[in-house]
């Protein structure tokens, strides 16, 4: 066979699957599981995604794996990730410093509709866990255009307090007079003084006009059904609900087939998918 | 661009001159069975294959193809593979997947490691002469074909009529002599093989239209046949391995024994396999047979339609072949969900 190792890359022909070089500017632990990271892009510039895209973060040696960016494009010069350690990517992931370097391909995938649909409407968001990574992304897009929407709600639920992401972030949305912040616990502690119980007990007191509001959710795979449950009995319709899902998006652009539900592919028709499309999509959920 | 005629002598020769240029691969007996391979001497090629084990897929989307090298401490390169060979004897069937292949590597996102390969590759395409066991492309409209290959040879009486139909056709065919042209009598009998090649390659018989496919699908989510043949599957992913239209890949890195270079290939990959689905945090979003199974029929009958127009499967009927638990046949299981509905 013969093998050509081609260096300099025709402009025209663009490798989908080459990586560009980021470095790692900022890490810090947030929970036992979870870790904060800061990257910048070796070329200079921006990321240029969307609040709801995702990337593909490569460790050389190790593999690829899309992680969702957690910060809003609002925030220049750098873009940022939270990883679970949960496979080998994310445990290679746990180990950067400062300096590092990774591969980034992307952003990719659709996003939550902060331009479009969520424009002059009220905002409800209900992250269940790392849920709330993605959506963060959302949530700081909104509130630094905060005169271009309404009534903005945040809900968060967490398995345990030591489970609690962005602590110091959650403090000043709660200190906020433009916006609501409800959360609570699966599991309290001694600590604990808050709400306990599962996420979906925080809709039913929300007093919202459902036919102006925009709902972005974002858990685990078992939150959805019963998070759009709440949402019906607030009589809001599937047009207004967007919800983020988790799949294997191993090549990210539509090729290798993981991250499939049924006939949609959640690298390129989602990870953001307004679920009025997907209601009769029964992988979907 | 021309059709010419020559006999076998004439066709070894062409095959013989091409090998002392260039790389040849073609269908050779392997045993009790046939196999694409590279050629040392015409001799090899039988063009009267009935099925090749594994499809020509493998020269466009190899079992495993590097994508990328790396250094651990930052860098990454494109590595690409061109293999340039001439492909002798495609099948019509195995022309259809190649060609849809072709579709979805290069549309949304273009792949050019999918790409480069495919370029450096001129196929001569083959009408079949042996019709194998449980071939049913003549259901499928695909035991002839009218695109997509450089040359079509036919094989009428003893002689074999050359379609070239492309540029690249053309090269490998100039510098072997002259070769006389078809006659209009050659072409009514290629004519009369292509019908009869319709006929013949159908051992299994698929009652619901092709196109009606995506449809009866869509109304057949929840069939007891799903759970019924799964009940029985293996998730060995044999029908993935054989099949000319599955392209599903994983990505895997290795390190060089240096530890700081290394590489990033891909490798087939099947839906049909348990952990396929599989995310972090050991989430299974297909974790039943049963939704597996499915899947691969809606996707080959529904998914891929609906997004590029063509079926997913050519009825070549390799995973009828080689299902180990004899549940794979695509015929057996669209005819039964369409009972009651024709």
């Amino acid at each position: 066979m013969s093998t050509a190792t081609v260096a300099q890359m025709d402009l025209a022909q663009k490798d989908i699957y080459l990586p560009d070089l980021a470095t790692v500017t900022k890490v810090a632990s947030m929970t036992e599981m979870e870790m904060f990271l800061e990257f910048t892009l070796d070329s200079g510039q921006e990321l240029g995604h969307e609040p709801g895209q995702f990337v593909e973060v490569s460790i050389p040696g190790i593999g690829e794996a899309p992680i969702s960016v957690s910060s809003s494009p609002t925030q220049k010069g750098m873009f940022q990730l939270v990883v679970r350690n949960a496979g080998n990517v994310t445990n290679a992931m746990h180990q950067l410093q400062p300096g590092d370097k990774v591969g980034i391909r992307g952003p990719f995938g659709t996003c939550f509709p902060v331009e479009e649909a969520m424009k002059g409407k009220d905002i409800l968001f209900i992250c269940g866990g790392i849920g709330l990574v993605p959506v963060r992304s959302a949530i700081d897009y909104v509130l630094s255009n905060r005169s271009q929407y309404g009534d903005v709600t945040i809900l968060f639920g967490a398995k345990s307090p030591a489970e609690r992401l962005f602590t110091d972030e959650i403090e000043v949305w709660k200190a906020r007079d433009d916006a609501s912040f409800y959360e609570t616990v699966d599991r309290a502690d001694e600590t604990w003084k808050g709400n306990v119980g599962v996420i979906t007990r925080l809709i039913p007191p929300l007093k919202f006009d459902p036919l102006n509001t925009i709902c972005l959710v974002c858990g685990p795979p078992v939150m959805y059904k019963y998070v759009v449950l709440e949402l019906w009995w607030k009589r809001v319709p599937n047009e207004s609900i967007y919800v983020s899902l988790e799949r294997r998006m191993k090549c990210g652009v539509g090729k290798c087939g993981h991250c499939q539900i049924n006939g949609l592919y959640a690298c390129q028709d989602g990870p953001v998918f307004k679920f009025a499309d997907i209601i009769e999509v029964p992988e979907a959920l | 661009m021309s059709i010419k005629k020559l006999d076998q002598a004439a066709l070894d020769r062409w095959v013989d001159g091409l090998i002392e240029r260039k790389k040849v691969v073609g269908a050779a007996q392997r045993g009790d069975h046939f196999s694409f391979g590279e050629l040392t001497s015409a001799s090899e090629l039988r063009l009267d294959y009935d099925m090749s084990i594994l499809p020509p897929k493998k020269y466009f989307l190899p079992p495993t193809e590097d994508l990328i090298s790396f250094r651990r401490d930052g860098g990454f390169e494109s590595i690409f593979e061109e293999d340039p060979m001439v492909l002798l004897g495609v099948h019509p069937y195995d022309m259809f997947a190649i060609s849809q292949l072709d579709t979805l590597f290069s549309e949304d996102n273009d792949d050019i490691h999918y790409r480069k390969r495919r370029e450096a590759i001129t196929i001569v395409a083959s009408d079949v002469q042996t019709a194998s066991e449980d071939v049913f492309a003549g259901c499928m409209g695909t035991a002839t074909i009218d695109h997509g290959f450089d040359i079509l040879l036919t094989k009428i009486g003893d002689q074999y009529l050359v379609d070239i139909r492309t540029e690249k056709g053309q090269a490998i065919t100039m510098g072997f002599g002259e070769m006389p042209d078809a006659t209009d009598d050659d072409l009514d009998q290629r004519e009369r093989l292509w019908a009869e090649n319709q006929k013949v390659l159908r051992k299994h018989e698929l009652r619901p239209a092709v196109g009606y496919l995506p449809k009866l699908l869509g109304e057949s989510y929840d069939h007891p046949i799903w759970e019924e043949k799964a009940e029985l599957c293996f998730s060995c992913g044999s029908c993935n391995l054989v099949c000319p239209t599955c392209y599903c890949f994983d990505v895997q890195d290795e390190l060089n024994w240096d530890v700081t270079s290394g590489h990033r290939y891909r490798i087939w990959d099947g839906c049909m396999l348990a952990n396929f689905a599989i995310v972090a945090g050991d989430h299974n979003f297909r974790a039943a047979k049963s939704e597996r199974f499915r899947h691969r029929y809606f996707r080959k009958g529904k998914y891929i339609p609906e997004k590029i127009g063509q079926t997913g499967c050519v009825g070549c009927g390799r995973c009828v072949s080689a299902c180990v638990a004899k549940i794979a046949n695509p015929v057996e299981i669209y005819n039964r969900i369409a009972e009651g509905k024709e």
